[in-house]
């Protein structure tokens, strides 16, 4: 089919995919690079997923306490990551996080303050010191805002010297691009899509374009995540030659609300654990205590009354159990409901009725007492809390020159920030390292994307037949008669739920590969009833696709992967393994086959001087022999050029 | 449990509202029930959605005439047997069934001048005490669901009022940045007044009550905006305000309200008017008085003597005399 549509047609120099906190950052970025920008958004602007994060930015600012600086935080988010993050992201992500975040002041952000009138900052799960720059329970909300006026600020600028709001950034709210388009030469060279509004195609035609699409959560069943989240960034950056990295990796937070059905999945927050909260079983058995990894032993109270001492007095006692880190809990709550001692409605119970009073709980929980009111017409102050595991966040994604955010694989000017990148998180992402990472790499790749665009001596030009097949592609639901794309989601988040979640199996890994490809199938002859003006049947039989790549992707890297780290749990597998420690797991898509196909390669190895600022005693946790071996030469290399290591690592573990 | 709902389907060119018996389960939200129509009944059931936890603002529509967020309107808040009726917001064009194009309040937010940096600070060097910070806090909690702006009388049902005024949410963000402890421009109420229309604000207070952040819109910013602005200027209002509107709620009784002609109850039509916008005015609708301002736990109709709410026309003579 040759098209006799007439297609709208945009030029940009540098095309931003998202309006979250990266592609937001990207975008300014690129515009104050002097080059003419479009904003591309599923839905309106100031929506995305980013409005959702409640607990805050990361950044080494030592407001609170003066002894943080970018190499505790560097730290701790190497070991929350289980050192398979990409080192050099790290280490970016540490040191610019404070000036990203200082200057979303002058953007207008109004942050909580400490007593001194600096930017508060709050305690958070891996992180030594109070890091958190925050507002109240709604960071996401501000971060988003603030990047969005910053916009209208640039628009206004624009206004005023060229008589045009929209003369050099411009905003496409929900318009969705369903294909990236490239030149002979494997240059992007622009992005198709269509209105949601109105089913119209437009085409975008750009040197460069910067991917800030998020996650994939909305492939299963029991996410914290929302429609937006069908991987379409991952998909698209696979089509057009590019890579993905760490995909089998995927946070399951461990206290997400499991009834009313309605709700299932939304966040309950960490900290009602922090204030005194404790999980139990359908038993009324305190259950963590059984639960605890000997890695921890030591860290970890053994019992009731020491673990309640903690609270008032933690230099004395040891941590209660239900606060070690987010994988373990998940992992204890998954094996107690299997065991059968699960509620009702399949959770555990999480519970602080009976551990505070109820002018505590309101005073320290207000938002959460809300939403169990509101949502759950549960009393917190009166009645337990049934909670679940809920998929939150893939650590996975576009795999990146750390630097400029440039997309590895046989593509060129493609360019990934945020969720849909992958190799910061490693393994397993910190709490509130999300955020500064929106900010410290969507600044990156805009900035990068735009001196690739000003690089470039020819405009890469689109491919008449590549716009033909995109459309047909998008058409073919609508003219089909076929199967209803909703029965096909359901069962796809089925398939991911049951056989690719929290805890995995080499069987059900098989099996998932299994029904995914039978999923393909019916994928392929879905259909779409109505027209084309906002229809969310056809949106879906268009998403499905991507969802369907990307489960693929995670099921093949799950598989391949044969050890428990992070965000990966194989019950065959139950323990970390330093020698996969050293393995990225590469997914990319067969030219030929369209298969999906994973390879191996190395992760890359930390450069003395960031490797000395750990002690011996932990990496040996991680780390192979020979790695550790590289340790003490470069430990005795240091202390020969009388920079010592150790000294400097002690300092930096205060 | 199955439930009747009616649904109202339809684009720019016209729409009518479509029955539906949907299952409902125990502790669902609205939006659930729309999301099962799409996956079994409706495909292509047009709606808005993101979070579903009341922090996107993207599912705002009218539920049994009152503005709200679908996804935090629990089916529970409604009698057994109740009929459901889903409607679009009604100030913006219909684009398709329940989505409305909002783009109104975009133009508007363009061409609010934006936060001013003071040119002395660096990056990092910005102080500012908590106190300080909190009341512009409390305004950027919006979520921009644009429900105030749907239920702002002064735009609902007068398109020709839309040029000139701004409506509630963009008064908070003029309050949010004229309260900014460090924003470096002071003409914040001068531009309310002259180029937001807040002079059309009469301080019904219907805005504060549909705002799911539970913004105190009007005692918070639109009040204390005209009281600045009353420095070097005249506002009618203020004066009306100061008089009437902001005593009523705290211990006096609401001073009786015009007579009103007792409301027709006329059949719903099916079609839009040339703007685009639902038939469903006050005069049409089952109930007197537009029904949004209220909140949902109020019995209609309502006593004369308690009703906060003034119709547009019965305001008009001094609302032209405010706007200069
Ligand atoms: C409930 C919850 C709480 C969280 N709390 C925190 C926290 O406290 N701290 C923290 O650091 N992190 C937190 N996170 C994680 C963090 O919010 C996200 O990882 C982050 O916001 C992702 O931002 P992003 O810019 O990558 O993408 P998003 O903000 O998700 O934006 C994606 C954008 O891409 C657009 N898009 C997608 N596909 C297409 C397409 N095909 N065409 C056009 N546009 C497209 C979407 O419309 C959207 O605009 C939380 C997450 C959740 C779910
Ligand atoms: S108080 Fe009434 S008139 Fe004023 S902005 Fe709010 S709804 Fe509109
Ligand atoms: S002020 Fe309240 S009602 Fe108005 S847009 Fe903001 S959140 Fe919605
Ligand atoms: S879906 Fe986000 S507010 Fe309702």
């Amino acid at each position: 089919m040759t098209t006799t549509e007439r297609i709208e047609r945009h030029h940009y120099d540098v095309v931003v995919i998202g309006a979250g906190g990266a592609g937001l950052r990207a975008a300014i970025e690129a515009r104050l690079a002097g080059k003419r920008t479009a904003i591309i958004s599923k839905s309106l602007f100031g929506k995305a997923h980013t409005v959702m994060a409640e607990g805050g930015a990361a950044a080494a600012m030592g407001n609170v306490n003066s002894n943080d600086n970018w190499m505790v935080h560097f730290r701790d988010t190497m070991r929350g990551g289980k050192f398979l993050n990409n080192y050099r992201m790290a280490e970016l992500h540490a040191k610019e996080a404070p000036d990203r975040v200082w200057e979303l002041e002058t953007y207008g952000a109004l942050f909580d303050r400490t007593k001194d009138g600096k930017i508060s900052q709050r305690n958070f799960g891996g992180h030594e010191y109070p890091r958190l720059a925050h507002v109240g329970d709604r960071t996401g909300l501000e971060l988003i805002r603030t990047l969005q006026q910053k916009i209208v600020s640039l628009q206004q600028e624009d206004k005023q010297e060229y008589g045009d709001y929209e003369a050099r950034i411009k905003v496409f709210a929900e318009t969705t691009i369903t294909e990236l388009l490239t030149d002979d030469d494997n240059r992007i060279a622009g992005a198709f899509g269509y209105y949601r509004e109105t089913g119209q195609f437009v085409l975008f035609s750009a040197p460069a374009v910067v991917l800030a699409t998020g996650g994939v959560g909305k492939s299963w069943k029991v996410t914290s995540n929302s429609w937006e989240y069908t991987g379409d960034g991952h998909a698209l950056a696979l089509r057009v030659g590019a890579t993905l990295i760490n995909m089998e990796f995927i946070q399951f937070h461990p206290t997400g609300m499991v009834w009313p059905p309605s709700v299932r999945g939304i966040l309950v927050t960490e900290s009602v654990r922090g204030d005194g909260g404790v999980l139990r079983n359908s038993e009324g058995k305190r259950f963590m205590f059984d639960y605890v990894p000997d890695v921890f032993r030591n860290q970890y109270a053994e019992t009731e009354e020491e673990a309640d001492r903690w609270y008032t007095d933690p230099d004395n006692n040891r941590r209660p159990p239900e606060l070690l880190p987010r994988d373990e809990v998940a992992r204890a709550i998954n094996a107690e409901i299997k065991a059968g001692r699960g509620t009702p409605h399949g959770g555990v119970y999480l519970d602080i009725a009976s551990r505070r009073s109820p002018e505590y709980i309101l005073k320290r929980l207000p938002s959460m007492y809300h939403q169990f009111k509101e949502l759950a017409d549960v009393d917190i102050t009166k009645q337990p809390m049934e909670i679940g595991p809920t998929c939150h966040y893939i650590m996975g994604g576009v795999e990146v020159d750390p630097d400029t955010g440039a997309a590895g694989g046989a593509i060129q000017g493609l360019f990934a920030a945020g969720e849909v990148s992958g190799g910061m998180h490693g393994s397993n992402r910190l709490g509130g390292n999300s955020l500064s990472d929106l900010l410290v790499f969507g600044k990156r790749a805009g900035e990068h994307a735009a001196k690739y665009a000003s690089s470039l001596t020819s405009r890469p030009q689109v491919k008449p037949s590549d716009v033909d097949a995109a459309v047909e592609t998008a058409l073919a639901p609508l003219s089909r008669s076929g199967e209803n794309p909703y029965a096909i989601w359901h069962d796809l988040q089925q398939v991911m739920q049951d056989l690719v979640g929290l805890i995995r199996r080499k069987s059900e890994l098989e099996e998932s590969l299994k029904q995914l490809a039978d999923l393909k199938d019916r994928v392929a002859k879905v259909a779409a009833t109505g027209g084309r003006r906002f229809n969310p049947g056809w949106h879906l039989a268009l998403d499905l696709r991507n969802m369907l790549l990307v489960s693929e992707c995670a099921a093949k890297a799950a598989l391949t992967r044969e050890e428990s780290r992070g965000g990966h749990t194989r019950e065959d597998y139950p323990t970390m393994d330093p020698a996969w420690r050293q393995v990225n797991l590469v997914c990319s898509l067969d030219a030929g086959s369209g298969e999906v196909v994973i390879t191996r390669k190395p992760v890359p190895a930390m450069p003395p001087e960031l490797l000395l600022l750990f002690d011996r005693a932990e990496l040996a946790k991680y780390l192979t022999d020979e790695e550790l071996a590289d340790y003490d030469r470069a430990l005795a290399e240091a202390r020969l050029n009388k920079l010592d290591g150790s000294a400097a690592a002690k300092e930096a573990t205060l | 449990m199955k439930r009747h709902f009616r649904v109202w389907r339809g684009d720019a060119t016209g729409g009518r509202l479509e029955d539906f018996q949907v299952e409902v389960n125990e502790g669902e939200v609205v939006l659930d029930v729309i999301h099962r129509m799409q996956a079994t009944q409706a495909p292509d059931l047009a709606c808005r959605w993101n979070c579903k936890a009341g922090k996107c603002g993207s599912c705002s529509m009218e539920i049994n005439g009152m503005p709200r967020l679908a996804c935090m309107t629990r089916m529970s808040t409604f009698a057994d047997g109740e009929t459901v009726t889903i409607t679009p917001l009604r100030t913006f064009p219909v684009i398709r069934d329940l989505v409305t194009d909002v783009s109104f309040n975009y133009e508007k937010a363009r061409e609010m001048p934006a936060f001013a940096p003071p040119p002395n600070l660096r990056p990092g060097e910005y102080r500012m005490q908590q106190v300080d910070v909190e009341r512009s806090q409390e305004f950027r909690k919006c979520i921009e669901c644009f429900l105030c702006q749907n239920t702002c009388h002064v735009i609902r049902d007068h398109e020709e009022n839309k040029r000139a005024f701004s409506g509630p949410r963009l008064f908070i963000r003029a309050a949010e940045l004229d309260m900014h402890p460090l924003d470096a421009r002071t003409d914040r109420k001068d531009f309310a007044q002259s180029a937001q229309g807040l002079g059309y604000c009469n301080i019904t207070k219907c805005c504060t009550e549909v705002c799911p952040e539970h913004i105190k819109i009007t005692d918070n910013a639109i009040i204390p905006m005209k009281e600045r602005v009353v420095d070097n200027r005249y506002d009618p209002l203020v004066f009306l305000g100061r008089k009437i509107f902001r005593r009523r709620g705290l211990d006096e009784p609401a001073p009786p309200s015009p007579a009103r002609q007792p409301a027709a109850v006329v059949p719903q039509t099916t079609t839009l008017d040339e703007q685009g916008r639902l038939p469903l005015s006050e005069f049409t609708f089952e109930r007197p008085g537009a029904p949004s301002p209220y909140g949902e736990d109020v019995q209609f109709p309502l006593p004369a003597d308690g009703i906060s709410y003034h119709h547009p026309s019965e305001e008009r003579p001094e609302i032209d005399q405010a706007r200069d």
